[in-house]
């Protein structure tokens, strides 16, 4: 292959896509590799510490689109301290010095600041597309420097931030002259909106096929978006809320029928029962609906919408739907793939309202499915093993039993042999999170059977270091690993160093790992950070005071060239 | 369906149960016969005894009566950091939540009500009467009392505080 001119190899490695397979053919070797390397226009950091930013941009300086995650997954339920780190900056000053032909940045669980913004907008002529993810330390004094300076930026995407609120201008910096906007997400903000910019902004758009407007947008505002962008094709709501006898309710109810290419739906942030009716005309066209936001939306009235919703393909809701409400999913939804249902009453006073039975009927009614998030109230053996049987497609299942360590309530059994089926029935499984009593025997089950695994949660599971051991000696292709109050302690930790290597990170928390077990494991692996995270103040002089049977609250180890990092908070010790 | 049970026999009660978001009350309970088990680990090793019971204020059965001394125990215990495992975004749309049951006695379902909607005792009553007007007339127009048509019991308005007991609305300040 090396008698072909550069053109033709690179014109052949512009059909081999994936990045894992970009990363094979550049190791084939020297010519193939600068071949590759000037030809990647897409590059995805899946830890931003694993290397440095000039490093990346120096190899592929023709990337178009960058993609970078920051903290470890568990930093979405409150485990990883404020000032853990995943700065943004370093990135965006790295690409703006070294990549300027750059027109993507996709970020997610980092630290970005309004410096970083500003530096983004001003430093890339041809951006076009920002999306950020659970990411936080901006304010919308840095989104508003993004509409100043991003001329024709085409997609912002704020989703699940944390945005100071410095007011509703933001909006009005977009100049007249941006009529280039194609998705436009600001859900997550919790201030004002200048309702009056937002829609001439809309106005001025005739591309925009994506909008999702934050709580704090009227139904007013609303109406009047809607009447000037009639082909949207995703739309979150905002406030969806209003007296059933005003004019203003009277306009909703009038605004969704012309919607020809609308497909997916969410928002509906205090969404009441009559106003949901507004958008029963465009229900047999909705191939996503999100209403996991709506807690005043019961069952019956869930119930009334999806039974119009025969095309659904991913559907998001609270556990308000109840059994019932599954089954009536499970027969009208035949063409669903992912079902999320999360908890309504998280602060737990009142009764969740979903069992096993739910999944049951979901599983058998819809043969497509293959994404599952279920928070629920109990599970069985029984269900899992059918649900096993029914849905063999699986590719991600993640079962939230919301009393942890909760057994079989029929058998009284630990969910073992319902989860071992989950694994050896469903072969493409590549994310798997586990709940309720499980003993070791589960994850003996995970190592032989879940082959395609990539990302394993566990919490509150296992009996001693043999569960985590299985899962690190099978499971050849797991990439991340979470683990919360389990049992495993540093016999598990070391039995199998060289598997860290393979894997992109592995989180522990409330386990049995000792200071003298990440020592060790830091000794062995030279080119792994171990990073201990000690929030106890009293500890922070560790190095003196600490024995090695110390046991550590937090651990995260991952593989990295770049050793350890310099931007470390104290209480981030790297060994 | 719920019924509720007073001493009191000649008047029927509608209840609103109030779920206090304040001062959560999960807790956690290891499964029976392995609590050595659990107290092995650190996140329970502060001796916080968790033990987790789902309040269900208005689905007991006809013979529970809601005054009872062997209600839920309501000592506030603390809750698992990080559990159950939703994003913080989620939480803090869904804590704004200051949805109630409202339950009028001999009533086939419940509504949910959100408190914040209102601004004091008045509002609500107003909207526990529309919300419920199948089932009531009001024979004065300048009283506030709910009176079943059928048989001219009158309904008055109490809710179960997070102790487990029936109080009367309007004692205790709206805020």
């Amino acid at each position: 292959m090396t008698y072909f001119p550069e053109e033709v190899v690179e014109h052949i490695f512009d059909f081999v896509g994936s990045h894992r397979d970009r990363n094979t053919v550049s190791t084939v070797c020297k010519a193939w590799y600068q071949v590759e390397r000037l030809s990647r226009r897409t590059v995805f950091v899946g830890n931003c510490y694993a290397i440095g930013p000039e490093r990346v941009m120096a190899r592929f300086p023709g990337i178009k689109s960058l993609s970078v995650k920051g903290k470890p997954h568990f930093a979405d339920f409150n485990l990883v301290p404020y000032d853990w780190g995943g700065f943004a900056l370093p990135w965006i000053v790295a690409a703006a010095r070294l990549c300027p032909g750059l027109e993507e940045l996709r970020l997610k669980r980092m630290v970005v600041t309004d410096d970083g913004l500003e530096l983004l907008a001003r430093s890339f002529p041809n951006f076009k597309s920002l999306v950020l993810i659970s990411c936080e330390g901006f304010s919308t004094d840095g989104l508003a420097t993004i509409a100043t300076y991003c001329r024709g930026l085409r997609e912002l995407d704020l989703q699940e931030n944390e945005v100071e609120d410095h007011g509703c201008q933001w909006l009005s910096f977009f100049p007249d002259s941006c009529t280039s906007l194609v998705s436009l997400n600001f859900g997550c903000l919790k201030g004002e909106v200048n309702g009056g910019a937002l829609e001439r902004l809309v106005a001025r758009c005739p591309n925009l096929r994506s909008l999702k407007l934050s709580p704090a947008v009227s139904v007013e505002s609303l109406n009047k978006i809607l009447a000037r962008a009639s082909h949207l094709v995703d739309l979150g709501t905002g406030s969806f809320a209003v007296d059933h006898r005003t004019d203003v309710y009277h306009m909703l109810m009038n605004s969704f029928p012309k919607f020809k290419s609308l497909r997916n739906l969410s928002g509906f942030w205090d969404a009441s029962p009559c106003c949901l009716r507004a958008v029963y005309p465009v229900c047999t066209s909705l191939t996503v609906l999100n209403l996991s936001y709506a807690p005043a939306i019961q069952g019956d009235d869930l119930i009334k919408i999806i039974c119009l919703c025969f095309k659904l393909q991913k559907l998001w809701v609270l556990d308000s739907i109840g059994d019932k409400g599954l089954a009536v999913v499970a027969s009208t939804c035949k063409e669903l793939q992912e079902l999320r249902v999360f908890p309504c009453d998280i602060y737990g006073a009142g009764t969740t309202s979903v069992t096993e039975e739910g999944l049951l009927a979901v599983s058998s009614g819809c043969p497509k499915l293959n994404s599952l998030l279920y928070f629920c109230y109990q599970m069985t053996n029984a269900a899992l093993i059918t649900i096993a049987k029914n849905c063999p497609h699986f590719t991600r299942f993640r079962l939230c039993i919301l009393d942890p360590g909760k057994p079989d309530p029929v058998t009284d059994q630990p969910l073992d042999e319902g989860f071992g089926a989950i694994v050896r029935s469903c072969k493409n499984l590549r994310r798997l999170s586990l709940s309720g009593r499980l003993t070791d025997q589960v994850f003996l089950y995970i190592g032989m059977y879940a082959e395609r695994l990539e990302m394993l949660s566990i919490a509150f599971a296992g009996d001693s270091d043999k569960g985590m051991i299985y899962v690190l000696n099978g499971c050849k292709n797991l990439r991340k690993l979470e683990i919360r109050d389990c049992p495993f302690g540093d016999i598990a930790l070391l039995k199998n160093v060289a598997k860290y290597e393979t894997m992109r990170s592995l989180w522990m928390s409330s386990c049995d790992i000792t200071l003298g077990g990440c020592k060790a494991l830091a000794a062995k692996m030279p080119r792994l950070n171990v990073e201990i995270i000690n929030e106890n103040e009293e500890t922070y002089e560790f190095e003196e005071n600490l024995s090695d049977l110390h046991k550590l609250e937090k651990i995260y180890v991952y593989r990295t060239v770049a050793g350890p990092r310099n931007d470390a908070p104290d209480f981030v010790w790297t060994l | 369906m719920s019924t509720t049970e007073t001493g009191n026999s000649s008047t029927t009660e509608s209840a609103v149960s109030g779920l206090d978001y304040e001062e959560t009350q999960l807790t956690l309970a290891p499964p029976g016969g392995s609590r050595s088990e659990f107290e092995r680990k650190r996140g329970f090793s502060e001796g916080v005894g968790l033990s987790l019971e789902t309040k269900d204020f208005l689905s007991g059965s006809s013979d529970e009566p809601p005054i009872s001394g062997a209600g839920e125990p309501s000592a506030a215990k603390a809750q698992v950091v990080g559990w159950p495992p939703v994003r913080s975004f989620r939480r803090n749309v869904l804590k704004s939540c200051t949805y109630v049951k409202v339950a009028v006695d001999g009533t086939p379902y419940l509504r949910k009500v959100d408190l914040e909607a209102y601004a004091g005792y008045q509002q609500l009553l107003i909207a526990l009467e529309e919300m419920f007007s199948c089932f009531t007339a009001r024979n004065y127009p300048n009283e506030r009392r709910l009176v079943d048509p059928v048989n001219g019991t009158e309904y008055v308005p109490t809710y179960e505080d997070k102790d487990g007991d029936w109080m009367l609305i309007g004692d205790v300040p709206w805020k």
